[in-house]
C-alpha cells in the first residue's frame, strides 16, 4: 500500500516541484528588474509613476496587453469558449482590435498631447484643471477607486486559490495570496512605472509564445487542425455556427451570442478598459508620437495572435471531450491531458505570473489616483516632489494590503463589484471623450453625467432581476430591469450618461474657473 | 490642419470596420475551410485588413479630429 502510494505521489509531487519553482524564478526575475529598474528612477512622481514619459513601442505596446488581459487569456476566455464557442473571438476582434485601437487614438493621442503640454499624470488631474474643479478630480478618483479595489481583490483572491490548488493545499489559500501580495508591494514600490512596464513586457512575450506552443502541441497530439474541429462538429455542431442559433442576426433580443449581447459586450467592455486607471494612465507614457502609431498599427494584430489560438484551445477542449478540472479553468485540463507535466505546469505557472502583472500595474495607477487627485488636493498641497514619492509608495503598501485583507474575508458584495468593474469604468467614456471634444462641456454636465450614469449602472446591475425582491439590512430592494432588449445596462447607461452631459452643458453656463484651451489646444486660444 | 474630407473619411473607415468586425452575414453558417469555420477566416483578414488601414492612418490621417493640437 506504502509503495503504491509513494508511487502515485511521485509524479504529483515532481509536478508540484516544477510549478513552484517556475514561480519562484519568476518572482525573483520580477525582483531583479525592479532592482534595475529602482537604479534608474529618479525620486519624483512622475518618474514612479510614467517613467518619465520614455516607454518605447514594444514596452508600451505589451505593458498596456499583458496588465489588461493576461488572467483573461489563460482562464476565462477558453472557459466562454469551452462553455458557450469560440464566437469570443470575433467579441475580441471587435473589442480590442477594432473598437479599442480608435479609441487608444480618440482618447489617448489626445490625452498624450495635453499631458506632454501641461503635464498631467491622472485623468482626474486633466478634467479637474480643465474644469477648475477639484471636486470633479476628487469625483473621478473616488469612482475609478470604487471599481478597481475589488478588482484588485479579485486578482489576488485568483491567485492565492491557484497557488493553493498547484501545490494540492501545502501552500493555504491565505499564504499564497500574501506571498503574492507581498512580492508586489515590494517589486512595485521599489521600481514604479518602469519595472512594471519591463515585467509585463517579458510575460507579454512569455505569453503569446507559450499560448502558441500549446496550440501547435496539443494539434499535433490530436492529429491536426482539421480532427479537431470535425471533433467539434460532431459533439458540438452549435459552435461552428455562428451565433446563438437563430436563423438569422437581429438588433433586438436574444442571449448568449446574439448580436446585442456581442456588441453590448465589445463595446462596454472596450469603453471601460480606456477608462481603467492602469491603462488610461499609459495614455500619458509613450516617448513620442511614433510610439503611438506604431503601437495602434500592431494592435488587431497582436489580438488575431493571441485569441485565436487560446479560444479555439478551448472550444476544442469541447470537442475532444476534456472534462473541465477541479479548479474550474479548461486550458490546465486541455494542456494535463496532451503535453508534458513540465510544459503544462510552465503554463500555468505563466498564467499565475500574468495575474500579478496584472495586479501590479493597477496598484500604481490606484495609487497615483489616491496620492495625485485626493491627498494632495485635499490634505497636503504644498507636497515636496520627495514627498509625494513617498506618500505614492506608502500608498502602493497600503492599497495592496487593504485588497489582500478584503481577499480574505472573500465578501461577496465586493466580488459583485469586480466582476462588473468593466461596465461601471465604462460609464465614466462618454463624458470624458465629450469634455475632450467639445468645448462647450460644462462642470455641471460633467457631474450630471458621470454621477448619474453611475447611478443607472449601480442600480440596473446591483439590485436583483426585475420581478424579484431582496432584503438588504431589513429594506426590501425591489429588483430593477438588467437588460434593455438583449443589450447590457453598460450600454444603455452610457447612453444616458452621453445625454446627460450634452444636455446639461447646453442649458447651463460655463462657471469662471473653467478653461476650455486646456483640452483644445494652442492653436485655439 | 487636416481637411473635413479625410476626418470624415477616416471616420467613415473606422465605422466600416468596427460594423463588419463580426461577419452577421454569415449569420448561422457553419461551413468549415481548412480546418476553421469560415467566419474565423474572415475575423483573420479582417483584423490584418484593420491593421493595414490603422497603419495607412498613422501615415496619413493621424492628426484629424485633434482642433487646436494638429496645427
Amino acid at each position: 500500500m506504502v509503495g503504491v502510494t509513494l508511487a502515485a505521489a511521485g509524479p504529483l509531487q515532481s509536478a508540484v516541484t516544477i510549478q513552484l519553482g517556475i514561480i519562484v524564478a519568476y518572482l525573483l526575475l520580477a525582483l531583479g528588474v525592479g532592482l534595475v529598474a529602482y537604479r534608474l528612477t529618479d525620486r519624483t512622481a512622475e518618474d514612479y509613476y510614467l517613467a518619465s514619459r520614455t516607454l518605447g513601442t514594444v514596452v508600451l505596446l505589451f505593458t498596456t496587453f499583458a496588465t489588461l488581459l493576461s488572467a483573461f487569456t489563460f482562464f476565462a476566455g477558453p472557459n466562454i469558449a469551452y462553455g458557450l464557442g469560440p464566437e469570443w473571438i470575433l467579441v475580441m476582434g471587435l473589442m480590442d482590435g477594432i473598437i479599442f485601437g480608435v479609441l487608444w487614438y480618440v482618447v489617448g493621442y489626445k490625452q498624450w498631447l495635453v499631458g506632454r503640454e501641461y503635464g498631467y499624470v491622472t485623468l482626474g488631474e486633466m478634467l479637474g484643471d480643465r474644469f477648475g474643479s477639484p471636486t470633479l478630480r476628487a469625483t473621478v478618483a473616488l469612482v475609478s477607486l470604487f471599481w478597481l479595489f475589488p478588482y484588485v481583490m479579485l486578482q489576488q483572491v485568483g491567485a492565492g486559490g491557484a497557488l493553493s490548488a498547484l501545490t494540492n493545499g501545502a501552500v493555504p489559500y491565505w499564504a499564497g495570496a500574501g506571498l503574492i501580495t507581498v512580492f508586489m508591494i515590494v517589486y512595485v514600490v521599489l521600481s514604479g512605472m518602469r519595472g512594471v512596464a519591463w515585467t509585463d513586457t517579458l510575460q507579454g512575450l512569455f505569453m503569446l509564445t507559450m499560448v502558441w506552443a500549446a496550440f501547435v502541441w496539443v494539434l499535433s497530439a490530436v492529429g491536426g487542425i482539421g480532427a479537431a474541429t470535425d471533433a467539434v462538429a460532431s459533439t458540438n455542431p452549435e459552435f461552428l455556427a455562428l451565433g446563438d442559433g437563430s436563423s438569422s442576426p437581429s438588433l433586438l433580443g436574444g442571449g448568449a451570442y446574439s448580436l446585442p449581447w456581442m456588441l453590448s459586450q465589445a463595446i462596454g467592455i472596450a469603453f471601460g478598459v480606456a477608462m481603467f486607471p492602469q491603462v488610461n494612465q499609459r495614455f500619458f507614457v509613450a516617448n513620442s508620437e511614433k510610439v503611438l502609431k506604431r503601437t495602434m498599427a500592431l494592435w488587431p494584430v497582436v489580438v488575431l495572435l493571441l485569441f485565436v489560438p487560446a479560444f479555439m484551445l478551448g472550444a476544442w477542449a469541447a470537442g475532444l471531450g476534456v472534462p473541465m478540472p477541479e479548479s474550474g479553468n479548461i486550458l490546465p485540463g486541455l494542456l494535463a491531458e496532451y503535453t508534458p507535466t513540465w510544459f503544462a505546469a510552465l503554463v500555468v505557472a505563466g498564467a499565475m505570473a500574468a495575474m500579478m502583472s496584472s495586479s501590479d500595474s493597477m496598484l500604481l495607477s490606484g495609487s497615483s489616483y489616491f496620492t495625485r487627485d485626493l491627498y494632495r488636493p485635499f490634505v497636503n498641497a504644498d507636497a515636496s516632489e520627495r514627498r509625494e514619492d513617498l506618500i505614492a509608495r506608502v500608498g502602493v503598501a497600503v492599497f495592496a494590503t487593504l485588497a489582500f485583507v478584503a481577499s480574505l474575508f472573500n465578501p461577496p458584495s465586493l466580488f459583485v463589484i469586480g466582476d462588473t468593474a468593466f461596465g461601471g469604468f465604462a460609464q465614466l467614456a462618454p463624458p470624458v471623450i465629450v469634455a475632450l471634444y467639445w468645448s462647450r462641456t460644462t462642470l455641471s454636465g460633467m457631474l450630471a453625467a458621470i454621477l448619474g450614469s453611475q447611478l443607472f449602472y449601480m442600480v440596473t446591475t446591483f439590485t436583483p432581476p426585475a420581478g424579484e425582491t431582496t432584503t438588504v439590512l431589513g429594506v426590501v430592494v425591489p429588483g430593477v430591469i438588467e437588460s434593455f432588449a438583449g443589450w447590457s445596462s453598460s450600454v444603455v447607461g452610457m447612453l444616458v450618461g452621453l445625454a446627460l452631459v450634452v444636455g446639461v452643458s447646453a442649458v447651463t453656463s460655463a462657471s469662471v474657473a473653467e478653461r476650455p484651451s486646456v483640452l483644445q489646444g494652442p492653436a485655439d486660444d | 490642419m487636416p481637411t473635413r474630407t479625410a476626418s470624415l473619411a477616416w471616420g467613415a473607415a473606422f465605422l466600416l470596420l468596427a460594423a463588419l468586425a463580426i461577419p452577421w452575414f454569415l449569420w448561422n453558417d457553419s461551413t468549415v475551410v481548412a480546418g476553421l469555420p469560415v467566419w474565423l477566416w474572415w475575423h483573420v483578414g479582417w483584423m490584418v485588413l484593420a491593421s493595414i488601414t490603422f497603419a495607412v492612418f498613422t501615415q496619413h490621417g493621424w492628426g484629424v479630429w485633434m482642433g487646436g493640437w494638429s496645427a
